[in-house]
């Protein structure tokens, strides 16, 4: 876990303007699996396409830092420069191909579940090491138990328990918190 | 989300958001190196008229000449700007 990792979005976005190291590194971790599902997932965007529309995304962020105007909105605005340059992406192969096959549109369905997998992650981040990476392990990673077991060296029949615990402390977090305001969403 | 949150339903949450490819992630995090050796290329061929004239000629052998990785996506940029000018 960085130093940054702790930090509010509006004060990891102070210190990349001011170019402090580490930083920008913490935005690109933050972000990455967000940015990869909304690319993949929700447009279902393929290699090359997926990692060009990925690149994309994160220099338009680099680049446009600087005009972010309320620097709390991070993650609206990520969220939907990673929207529009996945619809140039899918335009852009429509031209291309010229194709008869159903390109996805926006699929609302799949983003929305992905604003709401991204919310449950900021929960995760709040949650004991341990549960971080247990959770992550087996539902994000799809470890096995035995993978799990080995590589953390515990033993076999705890994992399940363990995983039950710990989705119980995420479940805990969330219940603690507010339903999210309309800022946090687009 | 939900006050009341199904384990099963955090489960599939949690499935959503996989890690995006290392490389991918390495990439983007060195995007601030690869911006600064952009300009680095690009003000010297504003004053290095024979550089310059090099990147246009072949830009890949140019940058690799140089020392530079000739990477697709700084030759593409690189490409863009050169142009543009």
């Amino acid at each position: 876990m960085s130093s940054f990792s702790t930090l509010t979005d509006a004060e990891l976005v102070r210190r990349c303007r001011a170019g402090e190291p580490g930083a920008w590194d913490e935005l690109v971790e933050r972000f990455s699996r967000y940015v990869y599902a909304v690319c993949v997932r929700g447009f279902r965007l393929e290699e090359p396409d997926a990692e060009d529309a990925f690149q994309e995304v994160f220099t338009r962020i680099y680049t446009h830092l600087d005009s972010l105007r309320d620097d709390s909105a991070l993650r609206p605005w990520i969220a939907q420069l990673t929207r529009r340059v996945c619809l140039d992406t899918v335009s852009r192969g429509k031209r291309e191909q010229q194709t008869e096959n159903p390109v996805p549109e926006d699929t609302p369905a799949d983003l929305d579940a992905i604003e709401e997998a991204f919310t449950v992650r900021e929960a995760l981040a709040t949650l004991p090491e341990q549960c971080q990476d247990i959770l992550d392990r087996f539902f994000a990673r799809d470890q096995s138990y035995r993978t799990i077991s080995e590589e953390l060296d515990l033993p076999a029949g705890t994992i399940a328990s363990r995983i039950a615990r710990c989705l119980g402390k995420l479940r805990n977090e969330l219940e603690g918190r507010s339903e999210p305001t309309s800022e946090s969403r687009e | 989300m939900s006050v009341t949150v199904e384990l099963e339903r955090l489960g599939e949450l949690l499935r959503l958001l996989p890690p995006a490819p290392l490389g991918w992630v390495q990439a983007a995090q060195e995007l601030p190196l690869a911006r600064r050796t952009l300009d680095e290329i690009v003000a010297r061929a504003e004053e290095d008229l024979a550089f310059r004239e090099a990147l246009v000629a072949d830009l890949e052998r140019a940058l690799e000449q140089e020392g530079y990785e000739p990477d697709r996506r700084l030759v593409e940029e690189l490409r863009a700007r050169l142009t543009d000018r």
